[in-house]
């Protein structure tokens, strides 16, 4: 799936005056995942965004391959998915319609029947023509990673994922990150929880 | 290339018609204060027709304003626009997007109402085709404009108020046109002067402002 490293090389970061962290440096192979734990403050999601390319490190540069990650031809979004703590749900639009725009906007067009698989996978089958404001946050949550998963990309950055899910859904989960390494994806990872996950996993301990 | 847009503007259609109030408050909101400035000022007609222009195009704009919070923040709030920064498309023309569909659905009400209100303030039938003309031409600007606003206050607290602020003192120029663009008729003489004017402004306005909102959106959200 991905042919390509990515690397972090030499970077720091800043909230407000204080300083997160500095000189972080790793390399990502394909078939890697990449646990980030630390305390809560430490800066785990200001790294990840900074690894999706969304915010600037004070210091240093992400690389995809070779090209820094802000200026990847075609863009960003085509190398890597990212899943933060919002949801990014339309409240107002069912399940299934928020994943086939997702799909549509990232050029992706994933069928309705593989959307409705996934769905289903993850426990929200009859729930697919609800609109998310009726959803629990759990189940919310469940629908952001089920758009996560339809996307086709090499490396899939999770802040959380975990956060509000049940012990059934943590498995099916886990399930598609042990596929997604096998099929020589990268995967970055947030969590407080222990996941053990079969593959080449290393860790990152910030603070 | 076009498909990922085309799914943006059909989302923001979408979202707009499941919540018509949105839409229809940018309406009412032109409609009535519109209709407060003949109880205000007195019914006589030959005065209200000379200030219609100037009437018409404040409240226009003031309408327009009132939509603009809410063009990225809805977004802002859920993290739909942190995912269109990961879209792998241009932001600028994203951002485009946006503010096409945003047009639509307060600008363009806009325009179409704007008859109306004018055989209110007693304007004859030539000088309406001309304000919405006028309109045409000039709401897109108000958009685009605004953007730049809505974008540079997004998870402010009280940017509503901010946004004003920030874009009101630009909207002068559209402002000073297209009611200057009705003058001419009433007075007599022509409004293409003003009209083309309007419709630069409107070709520059498309092809500056959505990269300089794309770029405050990016600073936003960093």
């Amino acid at each position: 799936m991905a042919d390509r490293d990515f690397r972090a090389v030499d970077l720091a970061a800043e909230r407000g005056e204080r300083l997160l962290f500095e000189k972080l440096e790793f390399r990502l192979s394909p078939g890697q995942l990449l646990q980030v734990s630390g305390r809560n403050g430490c800066g785990k999601t200001s790294l990840l965004r900074i690894l999706a390319g969304l915010s600037r490190p004070t210091a240093g540069e992400v690389y995809w391959g070779d090209e820094p990650i802000r200026s990847v031809d075609g863009g960003t979004g085509t190398c890597l998915g990212y899943l933060g703590h919002q949801n990014a749900l339309k409240e107002d639009m069912t399940a299934e319609e928020n994943i086939l725009i997702a799909g549509g906007l990232g050029g992706d067009r994933p069928e309705r029947e593989t959307v409705l698989a996934m769905l289903g996978s993850l426990g929200l089958a009859g729930y697919e023509d609800l609109p998310v404001r009726f959803l629990s946050q759990g189940q919310k949550r469940r629908v952001a990673l089920a758009r996560l998963l339809l996307q086709p990309r090499a490396l899939l950055i999770l802040d959380e994922p975990y956060a509000a899910l049940d012990v059934q859904v943590i498995e099916v989960l886990r399930g598609a990150i042990e596929a997604h390494l096998a099929r020589k994806g990268m995967i970055i990872i947030t969590t407080h929880q222990a996941v053990d996950i079969d593959g080449d996993c290393r860790n990152l301990h910030l603070g | 290339m076009f498909r990922p847009l085309l799914a943006l503007l059909r989302r923001d259609l979408t979202l707009a018609l499941r919540r018509p109030q949105d839409a229809l408050t940018v309406v009412g909101f032109f409609v009535v204060v519109v209709a407060l400035f003949p109880l205000g000022i007195g019914p006589d007609p030959e005065f209200l027709r000379s200030l219609a222009p100037g009437v018409l195009w404040v409240a226009a704009l003031l309408a327009v304003m009132l939509s603009l919070e809410r063009l990225f923040s809805d977004d802002y709030r859920d993290g739909t626009l942190e995912q269109l920064l990961l879209v792998p498309e241009p932001m600028g023309l994203l951002v485009l997007t946006k503010i096409f569909a945003h047009w639509l659905i307060t600008g363009l009400p806009l325009v179409l109402i704007s008859p109306l209100l004018a055989i209110q303030l007693n304007l004859r039938p030539d000088e309406i085709a001309i304000l919405m003309l006028a309109l045409l031409i000039g709401t897109p600007i108000l958009s685009l404009i605004g953007a730049i606003g809505a974008a540079l206050t997004l998870g402010l607290r009280g940017g509503g108020v901010l946004i004003a602020l920030l874009i009101l003192p630009l909207y002068a120029p559209p402002l000073i046109l297209g009611a200057g663009a009705v003058d001419a008729v009433m007075h007599g003489s022509s409004a293409q002067a003003h009209l083309s004017l309007l419709g630069a402004m409107m070709v520059f306005a498309l092809f500056a402002t959505p990269w300089a909102t794309a770029a405050a959106v990016r600073i936003m959200l960093d």
